[in-house]
């Protein structure tokens, strides 16, 4: 489904912060606590609701088979073991899923900042010709789904031989229409006058684009760099045609052969996988989500 | 499918045959570094993006199959009848209920509980703003496949859905395995999971309401409910249509929650165009593939195409 990378209208990175909302009204303090107390109980409520499934997953992880499938169903497990999570580590090589996946996601995050930042430097302060030509293509992709390109990719990566390499997990990945856009929109907000005032002195417009250009750009990167990390960590129709043998898999595709294989029914198994394939994710975004919460809000809004 | 681009090639290190043609000279130049720029880019962009999208939509109007792949000179041009085929195809037909189901149903809910949210998170709390953001978020973040684990096994006929509902007096049905059921829940698990990010929007569209407005509507006499109707709604129009937007190139794509939990069953009922597509694929069927997917592609351009129409037209 989507995620939150789909972009249309043209951003610039300008933060959603913490901006105070209507000014709560002075006097009248009865009218102005009562429907305040309300919203916080329906806040909470909502809230306890969405992380419900996630509480289940953890608690249920830590619980036998036989009380996974007792019914009623338990909350806390009554007999806590760690047996699920340990089968993932002894037998079933989760360290070379997290391996693959990590490895995928890196190389896509930095292919994805130096190409798109490159493109995207030419696109927003230099003369070419071809130049909107180029950036109009690359907007139109924007809305192309996953599946338009899926059947003629996987016949160009298995002529070429690469099919279950890494190569053919990340190549199609490595220069995304999203990161041309942010980068380009960003770059246009630079002024001339910087960039004027460098090529007069002398600067080669790769020295510009390094030492002028890139140090303005923390911004937008950390954008992409989230965005696109996200999207590969998650990324999962790919890698499953793509992965053929285990050595390949990444977390998410291990999870679902997993899940529908001879471990279908292993609920305690699949929780536990569950859980780890989220835990680095939630982490990172917890760790990260004044960025996160950025990096929707800039590309998603004016 | 092996030529991408035939770029300028950057020669640069010829010394220019002489200063005199300045300016043209300079523009040259630049085109040149411009493209080298662009170069990396704009070749892996054009292998992996472009030339699999023209592809797919040469290969629409063949018979290619996946015997084909390692003698394509055996396919035949059959014009349109990939298209007449999929629309002869009762299981495509479906499909394209399915997802209009899935859209219809799915965009309003969804835009409902974010607007709520985030005009809930914008009405003056002090406390816990930043926890309640992060927390309507998290199942943005998180993988389809883990997260399609723990739903199954909540919307279980005994599971902890159904524990919910009976404690309130509801006997839920058996979801995943009901052709009434299914789609609902794929769509609850949608809004679950969209919600954070539409929030987020609204959120930052609402910070344009003015409050001088919301005041002085409120000393005019204006209740709570007409200064949402009639100030807050339309200022955040623009807002709410790019929601709808975003929302519905994504939910027409619609295919990952019926893939991971139903397989597109039962009997179809959740079957969507990608699905079909994706479906269409693995029994080799390239060149009906193809001719899905970009029938998919055009119901997206369109209805995007309409949407940005809408927008603009009172802007």
């Amino acid at each position: 489904m989507t995620s939150p990378t789909e972009t249309l209208t043209p951003a610039s990175p300008r933060a959603e912060t913490d901006t105070p909302g209507v000014r709560p009204r002075p006097g009248k303090r009865r009218r102005r606590i009562r429907p305040q107390t309300l919203t916080y109980v329906l806040l909470v409520l909502g809230v306890v609701a969405t992380l419900l499934p996630f509480a289940w997953m953890l608690l249920g992880s830590f619980k036998t088979q036989g009380e996974l499938l007792r019914r009623p169903i338990t909350w806390w497990p009554e007999d806590p073991t760690l047996e699920n999570y340990s089968q993932w580590f002894t037998s079933l090589h989760i360290d070379t899923f997290f391996f693959n996946s990590l490895l995928v996601a890196v190389v896509t995050v930095l292919g994805n900042l130096l190409f798109c930042s490159m493109v995207g430097y030419v696109l927003a302060k230099m003369d070419f010709p071809g130049k909107k030509f180029l950036f109009l293509i690359v907007m139109v992709t924007l809305m192309v789904p996953g599946v338009v390109t899926f059947v003629p990719l996987f016949v160009m990566v298995s002529k070429l031989g690469l099919v279950n390499t890494y190569p053919a997990l990340f190549l199609p990945f490595l220069a995304g229409p999203l990161g041309v856009f942010l980068m380009r929109q960003f770059m246009t907000g630079i002024p001339d006058s910087i960039i004027e005032a460098a090529r007069i002195d002398g600067a080669s417009e790769l020295r510009i684009f390094t030492r002028v250009v890139m140090p303005l750009c923390g911004p937008p990167l950390a954008t992409l760099g989230i965005l696109t990390f996200l999207t590969s960590w998650n990324n999962f129709l790919w890698p499953l045609v793509a992965a053929q043998s285990q050595d390949k898999y990444t977390l998410p595709v291990a999870l679902s052969l997993f899940s529908t294989g001879q471990d279908a029914t292993n609920y305690g198994l699949l929780l536990a996988g569950s859980v780890l394939v989220i835990t680095p994710i939630i982490l990172l975004f917890i760790m990260l989500q004044r960025y996160f919460i950025q990096s929707v809000a800039a590309t998603g809004i004016k | 499918m092996t030529a991408t681009t035939s770029r300028p090639r950057v020669a640069g290190a010829g010394r220019p045959g002489g200063q005199r043609t300045g300016s043209s000279y300079r523009r040259r130049r630049q085109a040149l570094i411009a493209w080298a720029f662009a170069l990396p880019f704009v070749a892996l962009f054009g292998v992996f993006m472009l030339v699999p999208l023209i592809s797919s939509f040469a290969m629409s109007f063949t018979d290619f199959t996946s015997r084909d792949v390692q003698n394509p000179l055996s396919v035949g041009f059959v014009g349109l009848e990939q298209y007449s085929r999929l629309f002869a195809n009762p299981q495509f037909l479906r499909s394209m209920l399915n997802t209009g189901y899935f859209v219809v149903v799915g965009i309003p809910l969804t835009m409902a509980v974010a607007l709520g949210l985030a005009v809930a998170l914008n009405s003056g709390i002090k406390r816990f703003r930043t926890v309640f953001r992060v927390g309507f978020y998290t199942p943005v973040v998180t993988s389809i496949v883990a997260i399609a684990v723990v739903w199954r096994f909540i919307l279980q006929p005994d599971g902890l859905m159904n524990t919910f509902l009976g404690a309130v007096g509801i006997q839920g049905p058996d979801w995943l395995n009901s052709t009434t059921w299914a789609m609902p829940a794929m769509i609850l698990m949608a809004v679950w999971r969209n919600m954070g990010t539409l929030m987020i929007i609204f959120l930052a569209g609402l910070q344009n309401v003015s409050a001088e407005m919301l005041e002085a509507a409120e000393v005019d006499g204006a209740n709570a409910w007409q200064r949402f109707t009639r100030i807050t709604l339309p200022t955040l129009r623009p807002t709410l249509l790019l929601g709808a937007v975003l929302l519905s190139v994504g939910y027409l794509q619609f295919f990952e929650e019926p893939f991971v939990m139903t397989k597109g069953g039962p009997l179809d009922s959740t079957l969507s165009i990608s699905f079909f597509t994706f479906n269409q694929f693995g029994f080799g069927q390239y060149g009906l593939a193809s001719a899905a997917s970009y029938v998919l592609f055009v119901a997206i351009a369109l209805l995007s195409l309409f949407q940005f129409r809408a927008l603009r037209s009172k802007d």
